[in-house]
This record gives structure tokens, sequence and C-alpha cells, in this order.
């Protein structure tokens, strides 16, 4: 094959250029099949349900508003805001779970005292504590993105607890009782033996984080009443799907970059970090 | 002369009541400096057992335990102990020389002769060349190897040594018996080595301690009187022969006398 040749980075810039021409020609073909034998199930191909993928490519191009800037511009400005408190909530997120994760390790009594309240806060929906979080940091005179970042930060901290406990739990036994021969402290054992062994894990978890923590920060953005970042504008375009279909599409692209961005940087981290990440390439 | 080990009447049981299990009875073990003895016994006879209650990976149930004059905990923390197990356990995130630099670090060692001491230790068993490489680069008799330069890396005075060679294929061995051995004459260490192997309990050993099972105790103990230098023709001598002979002997007596 003509791939064996190019390098890592040609290879998978093609095949990401693949992807999209396939659903490029996936979503136009829909519409020009659809129409040609007039069906309307599951969606109707018209230009209100279903624009052209052009059209929405042109709306990021097209001012937002009245002569104001174009939409991608207002888009990116919103994504950067928007990662910005989904960054800190992460951060927030990862250093509480990993925090409870040790503790967890530790000590089981705290495990069997706090572990089924860690679980449960997960079957409470977002959309139920964001307001709390909201009302709570008005109080308290929080800054709104930080009451935002602290919502994202409630779907962070979960699976990187749950990772951490599982990956500082995974060295071998005896591994264990030869840091015992050595009268090792407990604090060396971790940071020598458990904290590397549960890093794989860790970066999972931390993947897994860094998409939720911006859909965290997109949810918290509408009850925090946060202007500028991507959930107003999300919600906004919503309301006016109607009138203009293709911008809510755009926003919704600029919006799924923004997450791809940010996993893909945990990625890169995480291949910097772990031994075993790099062994696999 | 202090005795290394000294036990009497140590005994071991696992669970409680109806569910206890007894694992060792009445043990009495005296070993002296430069002793290499051989734990040798089936499945079940508890020589794992009384090893890790030396090395104070758990704790006797009965009897009196010292360690060089201590109690078995006072002597870990004094690390007195080097233990080989029969997995390697490799940090697989830190080359062959870090792995080996390990237990300085935590006993706070300076970096520099940290550093001396693993290429000391890994030119013991022979490895100075792999200094830089990684354990899953290694086969298993090499990451064997540095399992044990890392456990007499900071000069144990006890090599505790729990089936190292189990997972090893024969001529591997047979070529790591050969270099237990001869680490044991450089560094004069008294070893206590776990095996079901007879022939590698006679091969090494300077006393073998034969178990029999349920519950775990010493039956009876056979001399090596090997001359101390041993080799390849040491496995083809007459005298390794009867001596195999009789550790199987009172093996099969340890088992009868449990019926």
């Amino acid at each position: 094959m003509a791939t064996r040749g190019m390098s890592r980075a040609t290879r998978s810039g093609l095949s990401i250029i693949a992807v999209i021409v396939v659903f490029v020609a996936l979503w136009e073909g829909y519409k020009l099949v659809w129409t040609a034998l007039e069906l309307t199930w599951p969606v109707r191909p018209d230009n209100r349900t279903v624009p052209h993928t052009w059209d929405i490519v042109g709306a990021l191009f097209q001012p937002a508003q009245r002569n104001g800037p174009p939409l991608l511009w207002v888009e990116l400005k919103a994504a950067f805001l928007t990662l910005r408190e989904a960054l800190v909530g992460f951060l927030i997120g990862g250093i509480v779970g990993f925090g409870l994760g040790v503790l967890f390790v530790r000590s089981a009594t705290a495990e069997r005292a706090f572990m089924p309240y860690v679980v449960a806060s997960q079957t409470v929906p977002i959309i139920a504590i964001a307001p709390m979080v909201v009302v709570w940091g008005g109080r308290l005179a929080v800054p709104q993105w930080l009451t935002v970042s602290i919502i994202a930060a409630y779907l962070t901290f979960f699976p990187v607890v749950i990772n951490t406990v599982r990956g500082l739990r995974s060295p071998e036994a005896t591994s264990m009782e030869l840091m015992r021969s050595y009268a090792s402290t407990p604090g060396e054992t971790l940071w020598k033996v458990q904290v590397p062994a549960a890093l794989p894990y860790i970066f999972t978890a931390l993947k897994v984080s860094a998409a939720a923590s911006v859909i965290g920060a997109i949810v918290g953005e509408l009850p925090a009443g946060f202007r500028g970042g991507l959930g107003r504008d999300l919600l906004q375009f919503s309301q006016q799907f109607t009138a203009a279909p293709q911008k809510l599409f755009a926003a919704v692209i600029i919006a799924g970059l923004a997450g791809i961005a940010f996993v893909g940087s945990v990625t890169l981290a995480e291949h910097r970090f772990v031994a075993s990440a790099r062994r696999q390439t | 002369m202090t005795a290394v080990v000294e036990a009497r009447g140590v005994g071991k049981v696992f669970g409680r009541d109806a569910d206890a299990v007894e694992a060792l009875k009445d043990i009495d073990l005296l070993l002296s400096p430069g002793d290499f003895a051989s734990l040798i016994g089936p499945s079940g006879c508890g020589k794992s057992t009384l090893l890790r209650l030396i090395g104070d990976l758990a704790v006797p149930s009965a009897g009196e335990l010292t360690v060089n004059g201590k109690t078995p905990g006072q002597a870990r923390l004094d690390r007195d102990y080097g233990m080989v197990f029969q997995s390697a356990t490799l940090l697989d995130w830190r080359t062959v020389k870090k792995n080996v630099e390990l237990p300085l670090e935590i006993m706070g060692f300076e970096s520099a002769s940290r550093a001396a001491k693993a290429n000391e230790m890994l030119s013991l068993v022979q490895l100075e060349r792999f200094a830089s490489h990684f354990p899953w680069q290694l086969s298993g008799g090499m990451q064997q190897r540095v399992a044990i330069a890392r456990a007499l890396a900071f000069n144990p005075s006890i090599l505790l040594m729990d089936e190292p060679f189990g997972a090893l294929d024969e001529m591997t061995r047979e070529l790591m018996q050969q270099e237990v051995l001869r680490i044991w004459e450089e560094t004069a260490t008294t070893v206590i080595f776990v095996t079901h192997s007879i022939p590698e309990a006679v091969f090494l050993s300077t006393r073998v301690l034969v178990m029999s099972p349920r519950p775990g105790r010493i039956g009876e103990e056979v001399t090596i009187d090997l001359p101390i230098r041993r080799d390849e023709d040491t496995r083809e001598a007459p005298r390794y022969f009867e001596l195999i002979t009789e550790v199987r002997e009172a093996l099969r007596r340890g088992d009868r006398s449990e019926a």
C-alpha cells in the first residue's frame, strides 16, 4: 500500500479528511435521495431540518448579528471561555478525585463510609445540582465562571476516584511486600510504587473527565447565567432553530472541536508521562 | 556467635474458630551466620509461611522467634532482609538500574552512591550491559537476576528467597543456581531458600530442612556435606545423588507420619 511510506501524522491527517468526506457525502446523499423519493422518515430532508453542509460551514463566516463579527469568531471566543471553565473544573475534579482515591485506599473505613455517596452523587442529574451550586455560589460571592467550573468538577471527579482506587491497588502483592521489607513509609510506597502503577488508570479517567468537563461547563453556564460561553449560544441557537438551523449546527461543530482538543491534550500528556503508553507505540 | 534465626515452638494459625487452619506447629530452628538453609516439602507444608514469619510479612500465633537477636519486626526496620520472590516484581516504568536503586532511595542513600552501588550489584549478577534496559526487554532469568541484585543492594544480613527459580526453565534454573552460590560465597549472606525441588535444595544448601504438612512442621534435617565450592561436576558426583536420595526418603517419612 502507498500508506506504508507515509509518516504517522500524514496517515492520521488523511484518515481524518477521509472520515469528513464520507460524512459529508452521507449527509448530502441523504438529502438528495430522500428528496427525490419524497421520503419524510426519519427526518424531512428539507433545508430547515437538514441544512446543506456548505450552509453550515458558510454560517461560520457570516456575521452572527447584523454588522457583528463572523459567527466563527464569536464561537471561538465562546469556546475559549467555556474551555477555560472546563479546564478549571477538570483540575478541581481531578485533584479532589485523586485525593479521595488515595484516602479510600489508605482507609477502608473512609471507603466504606463515603464511597456509597460518591456513587450516589452521580445518579443525581447535573441539572438538579447546578442551580444549587449557583445559589450557594451567589451567596458566597464566588465569581460566576468559578461556579460553572465547580459544576463541571462535579462531573469530572467521579471517574478519577474510581480509577485512582483501582490503580493504586493494581501493584502485585509482592511489590507491596518488598516495600515493607525496605521499611518504607506509606508515603514512599504511595509515590514510588502505587501512583506510578496507577497512572495508566488515572489517565483513562482523565480522558473521560476531560470530555465530561466540557459538557459540565456548557450545561453549567445556563443556570449560572454566564454569557459569552458556548452554553448560552447553544441554547439561543436552538431557540432560533427553525429560522436559522445552520447556526446551531455550526455551534455544535465548534463545541465538538473544543472537546476533541481537550481530550487530545490529555492524550498527549499521557504519552509523555506513561511508559506503557509509549511502549505500545 | 549470635544465631541469625532462632525459633522456639513457633506456630501459625490462619482463620478463627471452626475455620482455623494450623499452618505451622512447634517449629524449632537455629540458623547460624553463613548458613544456606533450604526449606523443602510438599505444597501446604507451610514452608513459605515460615519464610514469611521470619521476614515479618506475617506474625506467629505461638512461640518465640528472633532474628539477629531481635524481633522480626525490628529486624525489618533495621533492613536486615533482602527478599526475592517467585516473580521478579520489577517496576516496569523503571530501568534495570533504577529498579536496583529503589531500596537505596528509600534508605536515603545519596544519588552518587546509589548509582555506584547499583553498578556494583549489576556486575555481580553480570547484567551491567542491561542497566538502562526496561524489565520487559529482559528474559525471565535476567529479570530474576535483577531482583537478586536489588535484594542485595543494601547488604542485608539475610537473604529470603521464596521459590525464586520456580518459573524458570531447567537450563536457566541451573545457571541461576550457580550464580546464587557464587554470590552467596562473595557476600557471606545467610540464605533461607524455599523450594520444592530436591536436586535444587541439595545442590545449593549447607542444610536442608525437610517439612511435612498438616500441621506444617520441620520433620528432619539433612546436612549437606558436599564441598563448599560446587559446579557442574557436583551434579554428577555420587555423594550428590546419595544426598538427593536421603532428602527424598526424609520427605516420604514425613508424608507417612501424617497418615
